[in-house]
């Protein structure tokens, strides 16, 4: 029974990681859904949410294909819920080759989609719009299948042999794997800084970084603290433009803007 | 375009409805050549079964919707919006050309993509995924992924009902609206709150911690991590993180620094310096 859940879940991680929409396909939520499917949730939400730091950073911006969290949330969730009870840490290592493996597939099929793509303008040619709602559903199915058919083949490899392989390495690979898990956030937390960092900016995350090492502050306050901070520099940068009567500042500071999403 | 005389061609309620529920399928068929081509020529199938009821102005109307597309993808409800006002001026004979619609659209979708990938998914993504790990990780179980779930959607939803009606009402107005530099102060005011939140994060949720004990004297033990927490805790997490956005300045692909990570990782454990 698990084992239908846990397709139908990839099924629909395959469809939104390329959509882009409810977000099926976020460790978080793939992950607490695979957990549901095995009946095991709490290990389910705690991979999906170590998972879900890891790949934060992972994003499709224009014509760029990112690792597929998809594939690497859904199978590394099932070896750690599922009947081989992988840790947690084990399957954090494991989603990041799984990722790479569904970025190719994820590449392959946005090539291989060409020639439906090309029937849909032999059925606008004709006028026939039915049939261009039906090459799109097609493709829909196409996307999920993407995901569905390598879990499928993954979700073969026998349990047995998964937990026993992980538990014939050394304790020195698993106490390094662990450590591992938990370091691999900072290059997520990089893409992300690299995306936005300009050098007006990089104050903010200096406060950020010296307001959170004080355990007292919730991630809620921080968050309120960040919104007065943006409001307020908002604010006075308003206010130093009509000072200087349309002065340099504002121009300069969107054009360094400009500049860094130019880059991306 | 000879219906001077009848009833203007008008999309309904109803209508707008189905390209709402249909914009969120645009990326499915994404592909190489033109992108969200086919997604957006499906979501504007409603509107073209609406306003052109003959079959050759339809393929027409369908064929320059499948020309190369690309945007980000809550954006494209505001594109739609106005590419629908347009659409109706278009088959209501009104001075609007095939070629005037498709311009309208190429000229919205790079500017728009520009600040709002930034926006969408470099911040409210980041952080609504980190606050919901979070709140997982610290004993709030489900609560973690419900609050990214439905935050996510309800807001998503909410964007593009919002930015389609107000593109569709707008018109061509939407663009010198766009011009005025708002959505520049937009991007920056959430830019701001993003490098606060990931200054913020790196510490809390970098899970590393250093050997207890570096050094033994007569008078007592020296612990590395004991001395870091009093005069900066989360240093190393911020080192790590700082060599890493240095790393990517310098086009190092983010692959080699998850493996160079894991290197890391594993030499430290195994020399004893993490544990």
């Amino acid at each position: 029974m698990s084992i239908w859940g846990v397709l139908i879940i990839a099924f629909l991680a395959g469809i939104e990681g390329v959509i882009d929409e409810w977000e099926f396909h976020q460790p978080i939520v793939a992950c607490t859904l695979v957990g549901l499917a095995t009946g095991n949730l709490v290990s389910g939400i705690a991979l999906g949410a170590s998972l879900q730091l890891v790949t934060l950073g992972w994003m499709n911006i224009g014509a760029a294909v990112a690792p597929d969290p998809a594939l690497a949330a859904v199978v590394a969730a099932w070896w750690v819920s599922g009947p081989a009870h992988l840790p947690v840490a084990a399957g954090v290592i494991l989603a990041i080759p799984l990722a790479l493996i569904g970025q190719g597939l994820t590449q392959g099929l946005r090539k291989l989609i060409i020639p439906l793509v090309q029937q849909a303008d032999v059925a606008a040619a004709s006028g026939n719009l039915h049939r261009i709602d039906w090459i799109l559903r097609l493709s829909v199915v196409l996307q999920g299948l993407r995901v569905l058919i390598p879990t499928a083949l993954l979700m073969w490899i026998p349990s047995t042999w998964i937990h026993a392989s992980y538990h014939l390495l050394p304790q020195v690979i698993q106490g390094g794997l662990r450590v591992s898990a938990g370091l691999l956030v900072v290059v997520s937390f990089a893409i992300v800084i690299n995306m936005m960092a300009t050098r007006q900016l990089w104050p903010f995350f200096f406060i950020g970084f010296a307001l959170a090492t004080d355990g007292h502050l919730s991630l809620v306050a921080l968050g309120l603290i960040g919104v007065g901070l943006a409001i307020l520099y908002l604010r006075l940068q308003d206010g130093g433009h009509h000072d200087n009567g349309g002065g340099g500042g504002t121009q300069t500071d969107e054009d360094e803007l400009d500049r860094e999403l130019d880059d991306l | 375009m000879a219906t001077e005389q009848t009833k203007p061609r008008q999309l309904t309620l109803g209508d707008q409805f189905l390209i709402f529920g249909r914009s969120g399928w645009e990326q499915a068929a994404w592909n190489y050549p033109r992108l969200q081509n086919l997604g957006f020529c499906y979501l504007m199938i409603p509107a073209i079964r609406r306003l052109y009821p003959d079959k050759q102005e339809a393929g027409a109307a369908a064929e320059r919707h499948l020309a190369l597309f690309n945007t980000m993808p809550y954006m494209q409800s505001l594109i739609t919006g106005v590419t629908l006002s347009l659409e109706e001026d278009h088959a209501n004979g009104k001075p609007v050309s095939a070629e005037d619609i498709s311009a309208v659209k190429v000229g919205m979708m790079g500017s728009l993509a520009g600040v709002a990938d930034p926006v969408w998914w470099g911040t409210w993504r980041p952080i609504l995924s980190a606050f919901a790990a979070s709140l997982a990780l610290s004993g709030f179980g489900i609560v973690g992924p419900l609050v990214f779930f439905i935050g996510w959607n309800v807001v998503r939803l909410a964007f593009r009902w919002i930015a389609q009606r107000w593109g569709y009402h707008q018109g061509l107005k939407v663009v010198t609206a766009l011009s005025s530099g708002m959505l520049q102060k937009l991007t920056l005011g959430a830019s701001i709150v993003g490098m606060f939140v990931m200054g913020a994060i790196v510490p809390r949720w970098t899970r590393v911690k250093l050997a207890p004990i570096i050094a033994t004297s007569a008078q007592g033990s020296l612990s590395l991590q004991g001395m870091l927490d009093r005069l900066l805790p989360g240093l190393v997490p911020l080192l790590l993180t700082l060599g890493c956005v240095w790393l990517l300045r310098r086009h190092v692909k983010p692959l080699w620094l998850l493996v160079g990570v894991f290197v890391i990782g594993l030499g430290g454990y195994w020399l004893g310096i993490f544990r």
